[in-house]
């Protein structure tokens, strides 16, 4: 707390009145680039289209506040009619699933991780869409070729990731001596067990919360070598380095915070900003909130990413956004049309700066925006769209790797160790014959 | 005699040989058919078309958009040996054993309570109905919250009171959220068991209690004599329907832990919709549900066979 100097406060507060001009600005001119941008695109929408596209409901406002901004500017510029619909994580997927087996209800839809993969032959093509951002955006990163391309072809359009990184309070960390946020393995799980000690607890998701158990449990097995699959889509989970993973998360979490077995996507939210839980690994969506509503967690809180694997290397999952367009729309070039212009650089740009680090996109152009050093305390969240892989780890997205991280076969495998429901041997043969099962 | 004898043979004879449309028009089993047919094919193609789709699609490969291919036995085979498949089975078996169970001993004893005669009885009667009026996932919202690992109002009393020095851990702890999802199931079930089993005790005739109270029947005497008999078959029915239900329960579990934690909670239904619809596998989630139609076909046997036959017909056979 006391290394917060007033310099920094202020340098916080000039960051912010620079967001917000950027925003104003748009708003009027807005209207006048789109209309010159429909005439330059290569995408006409069809006349009198009407498209129904449905995303995940926000987790920080002034986010969904400047997509709906470009949904008005390009529903007055093209005449296309746009009707946005919002459900939690939990729900996209079901409710995409659904319009994909039925072949109605939705246009698009933008989901979490991999959804285009689950139904691929249900996507639109949308190679010519990701060309033209790729070469607008200053091109793609590994990560978000992975996921948007199957088979050489793009079956969405990977807007953004939200990173799943370490939210931690400095003054318990401090508190458990640690100066600096730890690099490696073994710091890390020094410093959960000394913030338990200390009575400020860390906590992180092994409920079936689709954003963030997956995250840091893949990281966690990743970090150890581990893999569900390997780069030829054979199911190699059953191994030592598993169980090296195991034994690591299960260390860390018989220092958590009791309950996390129970956790969603939310759960680790409120119990930061309750102020009884001091370190979780979550989106930046956190610190927004802080930032709003409770100051003193916001200044004494910071981000980091997760410690490197045993071998030095940096492998995180973090949670993609992609956009899907179904075959079956009747406007194709509408819903093609929108996602370009919704990426554009000139609109991607406010929408970055007013999500406040909750979307890094996955195009490299755009970590250069300002948001990311305004404050430093969102740096960490600008590489993520470089640094994450996808759910298939070191293998290729496919259906079924999308199943398998639908189906929680790696967060129950670590869930049934933690708990003392099985022991090494049994979660690991279990969770190879469910992948087996998905992987058949 | 003759000529009456011809008179009445003539008509007789003309009626015998008609077309087959006029004898078919005064048929009544024919014109049943046909007034029947409006609710045939209303359940024929609401109710018996899906179940038949969802067994054949068993037997498919099929995912979400994606047409399958014939399988056989294989999505079975799979589940055969698939713990956490298991798991749900006794998770389904137990949550419905138990809740329907205690469902049925607190809404027999309520209906009873019920059907005395107090001030207010008719808003008594209707607050008892809260708990099945209000949306299932609206009361499972307000249920998560009561259990929450970190906020739940009752480990917060129970922390002020001095009872306990940490919250109890409702829905991460295996047997702690099996209590809690069946507890939350019962709290939601009662009423539709007490008000049915209340409309049932209104039908007892006043005049069989006095005939028994001159007799010198004791409380439990008329209970277990006259009131539980003449109950019996409504109990079959609210039993049947009670249990149907609570096997079948999809919304307060998912709303609640999502089968959690690891997997206990999940039920055939829970599991079936996370196989089916989230992880994309339409023929394994109707594998799974398919195989919950011997549960439920015993279910149903047990009450209709083991308890309706005896007491039905109170006349024939009275033990």
């Amino acid at each position: 707390m006391n290394s917060f100097t007033p310099d920094r406060r202020s340098l916080l507060k000039a960051g912010g009145g620079l967001l917000a001009v950027a925003a104003t600005m748009s708003a009027e001119e807005l209207l006048g680039y789109a209309r010159a941008w429909a005439q330059a695109s290569p995408w006409k929408p069809e006349a009198g289209a009407k498209v129904n596209l449905l995303r995940w409901k926000r987790f920080v406002e002034s986010e969904d506040v400047a997509f709906m901004k470009i949904v008005d500017a390009f529903q007055k510029a093209t005449g296309v009619t746009i009707t946005v619909s919002n459900e939690s994580y939990d729900d996209i997927q079901p409710k995409a699933s659904v319009a994909a087996q039925t072949g109605q209800g939705l246009d698009m839809v933008w989901g979490l991780y991999s959804l285009p993969f689950l139904f691929p032959n249900k996507c639109t093509d949308m190679s010519d869409v990701a060309d033209y951002l790729g070469k607008k955006g200053g091109g793609w990163s590994k990560t978000g070729e992975a996921y948007g391309k199957l088979n050489g072809k793009w079956i969405g359009v990977p807007v953004a990731a939200t990173g799943a990184l370490v939210n931690y309070r400095i003054g318990a960390m401090e508190k458990a001596g640690h100066k600096e946020f730890p690099k490696d393995l073994a710091g890390f799980a020094d410093l959960v067990k000394g913030m338990n000690k200390n009575g400020t607890p860390a906590g992180m998701a092994l409920g079936h919360a689709s954003g963030d158990a997956n995250g840091w449990l893949h990281w966690a097995l990743w970090a150890h070598g581990g893999n569900l699959i390997d780069a030829n889509n054979k199911v190699v989970i059953n191994s030592p380095e598993t169980a090296k993973a195991l034994e690591y998360v299960k260390g860390l979490y018989d220092n958590f915070i009791p309950g996390t077995a129970s956790w969603n996507d939310s759960s680790n939210n409120k119990a930061f900003l309750a102020g009884q839980l001091h370190l979780t690994v979550n989106g930046i969506s956190i610190y927004v909130a802080a930032k709003k509503d409770n100051p003193q967690i916001a200044q004494d809180m910071n981000h980091a990413h997760l410690p490197l694997g045993l071998d030095g290397k940096a492998r995180e999952l973090n949670l993609g956004f992609p956009i899907l367009v179904f075959n079956f729309t009747k406007f194709p070039q509408a819903c093609k049309a929108f996602t370009a212009f919704m990426m554009d650089p000139e609109q991607l740009n406010p929408w970055v700066e007013a999500a406040q680090g909750y979307l890094s996109p996955f195009l490299v152009g755009f970590t250069k925006n300002p948001i990311w050093t305004a404050d430093p305390k969102n740096t960490p969240f600008r590489d993520v769209g470089e640094t994450s892989l996808t759910p298939a780890g070191l293998g290729q997205m496919s259906e079924n790797a999308a199943a398998a991280i639908a189906d929680f076969v790696v967060v129950d495998m670590f869930a049934n160790y933690c708990t003392g429901r099985e022991d090494v041997k049994t979660a690991m043969a279990s969770a190879e014959r469910s992948a087996k099962r998905i992987f058949r | 005699m003759t000529t009456l004898q011809t008179t009445t043979s003539a008509p007789a004879g003309r009626i015998e040989n008609p077309s087959l449309w006029s004898r078919l028009k005064f048929n009544r089993n024919f014109m049943a058919f046909w007034f029947m047919l409006p609710a045939g094919a209303f359940l024929i193609l609401f109710l018996a078309y899906p179940l038949g789709l969802g067994v054949w699609m068993s037997f498919t490969d099929e995912r979400i958009g994606r047409a399958g291919m014939f399988v056989g036995l294989e999505n079975y085979e799979w589940l055969w040996d698939d713990a956490i498949f298991w798991l749900s089975v006794f998770n389904t078996i137990l949550y419905t054993v138990v809740a329907s169970t205690i469902k049925f001993a607190i809404g027999l004893y309520l209906a009873l309570l019920l059907n005395r005669n107090m001030p207010f009885k008719a808003l008594i009667r209707s607050i008892v109905l809260i708990p099945f009026i209000v949306p299932t996932v609206l009361s499972a919202i307000a249920f998560w919250w009561i259990y929450d690992s970190q906020f739940s109002i009752i480990s917060w009393s129970l922390t002020k009171l001095g009872l306990i020095s940490h919250n109890i851990d409702f829905l991460g702890d295996p047997n702690w959220a099996r209590a809690s999802v069946i507890f939350a199931n019962i709290w939601r079930g009662v009423p539709f068991v007490a008000i049915t089993l209340l409309a049932g005790l209104q039908t007892v005739s006043p005049s069989l209690y006095e005939a028994a109270t001159l007799d010198g029947a004791t409380n439990w005497q008329r209970f277990r004599y006259i009131t539980y008999p003449l109950l019996t078959p409504i109990i079959a029915v609210v039993m049947t329907f009670s249990v149907l239900f609570t096997f079948t329960d999809f919304q307060l579990i998912w709303a609640l832990t999502r089968g959690g934690p690891v997997n206990a909670t999940h039920l055939m239904a829970t599991l079936s919709y996370q196989r089916g619809i989230l992880s994309g596998r339409l023929g394994e989630g109707a594998a799974i549900s398919t195989a919950m139609i011997p549960f439920l076909v015993a279910a149903i046997g047990i009450s209709w066979f083991g308890m309706q036959r005896r007491k039905w017909q109170q006349g024939s056979s009275n033990d």
